[in-house]
């Protein structure tokens, strides 16, 4: 498959609204692009696994994505915690049932905000970068050179991106979930006046093996989504230094949409 | 007779309506040093870009060894790219290697050669564009005319058949030009390499070519041996003519 690819019209739109249709294609051969540059990716693993030079690129790739964002994915879900046990603390205060504000906090963690805020910090610090990366290197040529030394693009450049936050998105997000349900110990504890050793085992009581696993998989969904959107708008950029930045910027955007929606509906098929 | 290897046939190309190839038709003949000069904007890398099918025609056709390169599959478009070495405008190198590993890249990623050889091949193309001591230096860390060269040493390493040389002299100083002139040369001549080198650089222009395409508004104004294109009676030939001496002195 090529990825250096030219705009479906060579000409201009001849009023208004043959623009517009044309802009609804687009927007649908966009989705199928995406989903093709998914699929090959797909194809690829092994090979990224195989190739001395693709190996040493998902090293890299796991580090960016795993480690690098470490720091922003830390104090993101702390905060996460703290508000969550401040909000529904006060509230539980009010009824004298502080004793749950363990399982309050551990259960919309687990089970939406955490792979929501680790999603979130993909999205702004990930698959910018690579949004922004890929963006450059296609409107330096260097995508195509690598077409023409018949190095797949798709194999070299969007699978390793593609692999690392498949695999990493579902740690970071286990890792949110760990560091905010102590951000709200901290706050139970200072602010409310729980025992922390009680919010611990509250906690731990609620947390369930489903809610876990739904949470993880969400996770990945959103991890292979940014990786996807990220990858197809950097190939997508066009016409320099303008290009890579609208393209950075609609990768974040349309990150952050499909987060949301694929949020709602892998919520509504694991819980009914 | 020699055959013709690639072969453009009424080539049209527009972007957004503006037609920048309008009716382009040439021949390269198997073994010759095609140059193509013409004025900034005139669609000369659009033109390299076609023969590889990194743009494809609005209408016309692109023939490469007698496969039409437009409507051709996948695997046959693979087997014309690995058969062809391509000098971007820009150099084209990836940021996070060194220029050796750009080098080595298409050797290790497409044949199956022993590292040895590998190490050997680009340690030559280097030489080849006297950039040896810069091998281990990133893309970034070295001048534009450096990246140019790296870029050369990519496209010659696999020692294809035929080279796309996009601008190779330009922003390098003369005495460095005249290396790469040869260079390009030399690999025409020892191993039989088919050159388009699209160039700014007339007097390079007329000490390699075969023969000179000049280039202008999308078609081809004049295509001719160096010595029948100077004495050329086209009044766009004399036009560039004159204007390139008006430059230089
Ligand atoms: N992807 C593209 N989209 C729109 N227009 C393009 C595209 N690529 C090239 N063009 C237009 O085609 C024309 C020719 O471009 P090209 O890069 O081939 O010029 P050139 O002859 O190589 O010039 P130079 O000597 O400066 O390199 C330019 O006017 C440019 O605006
Ligand atoms: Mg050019």
């Amino acid at each position: 498959m090529t990825v250096v690819r030219e705009p479906i019209w060579d000409d201009a739109p001849a009023g208004r609204l043959q623009g517009v249709a044309r802009h609804s294609v687009g927007l649908f051969a966009s989705f199928g692009w995406a989903a093709h540059i998914l699929w090959e990716s797909v194809l690829s693993f092994p090979g990224v696994v195989c190739r001395r030079n693709s190996r040493a690129d998902l090293v890299k790739q796991l580090y960016v994505t795993g480690i690098r964002t470490l720091p922003v994915v830390t104090v993101v879900s702390l905060f996460m915690g703290m508000i969550l046990a401040l909000q529904v603390g006060l509230e539980l205060r009010r009824f004298n049932q502080e004793i749950y504000l363990g399982a309050a906090v551990m259960l919309s963690l687990v089970r939406e905000m955490g792979p929501f805020s680790c999603g979130l910090c993909l999205a702004a610090c990930v698959g910018s970068a690579i949004a922004a990366e890929l963006g450059t290197m296609k409107v330096n040529d260097e995508v195509a050179a690598l077409e023409i030394m018949s190095i797949s693009p798709i194999r070299f450049l969007a699978a390793p991106r593609i692999l690392a936050l498949f695999l990493m998105a579902p740690v970071l997000s286990f890792y949110c979930c760990v560091i905010g349900t102590i951000g709200g110990g901290v706050v139970g504890v200072t602010q409310l006046g729980v025992d922390f050793a009680q919010y611990m085992s509250s906690a731990i009581s609620i947390a369930d093996t489903k809610d876990l696993f739904v949470g993880l998989l969400k996770a990945v969904v959103f991890g292979v989504v940014i990786g996807t959107v990220s990858v197809a708008e950097g190939f997508g950029a066009d016409l320099g230094a303008t290009g890579v930045g609208k393209s950075t910027q609609r990768s974040v955007i349309v990150s952050f949409l499909m987060i949301l929606m694929l949020g709602y509906m892998v919520t509504r098929m694991c819980y009914r | 007779m020699p055959e013709a290897l690639i072969r453009f046939e009424n080539v049209t190309k527009r972007f957004r309506g503006t037609a920048v190839l309008d009716g382009l038709t040439f021949d390269v003949m198997k073994g010759e040093v095609l140059c193509v000069v013409g004025p900034s904007g005139t669609g000369k890398s659009v033109t390299l870009k076609h023969l590889v099918r990194l743009l494809t025609p609005t209408s016309g056709r692109v023939f490469f060894d007698g496969t039409d390169v437009t409507s051709c599959d996948g695997r046959t478009l693979q087997r014309i790219r690995g058969r062809i070495g391509y000098l971007f405008q820009g150099g084209a190198l990836l940021a996070w290697m060194t220029v050796a590993e750009n080098v080595a890249l298409p050797l290790e990623e497409c044949t199956d050669l022993p590292d040895a050889e590998i190490e050997r091949r680009v340690a030559k193309a280097l030489e080849d564009v006297e950039l040896s001591a810069a091998a281990d230096k990133y893309p970034a860390e070295i001048s534009g005319g450096m990246q140019k060269r790296a870029g050369l040493a990519r496209a010659i390493v696999r020692e294809s058949d035929v080279v796309l040389y996009d601008e190779p002299t330009s922003g390098l100083d003369p005495v460095t030009s005249v290396t790469i002139n040869r260079l390009i040369r030399k690999l025409n001549h020892e191993l039989g390499i088919t050159s388009v080198v699209v160039t700014h650089d007339l007097q390079g222009a007329l000490t390699i070519a075969d023969r000179i395409l000049l280039l202008k508004g999308g078609r081809c104004v004049e295509c001719s041996t160096p010595e029948n294109f100077v004495k050329s009676e086209s009044r766009d030939v004399r036009e560039f003519l004159a204007a390139m001496k008006g430059e230089t002195i």
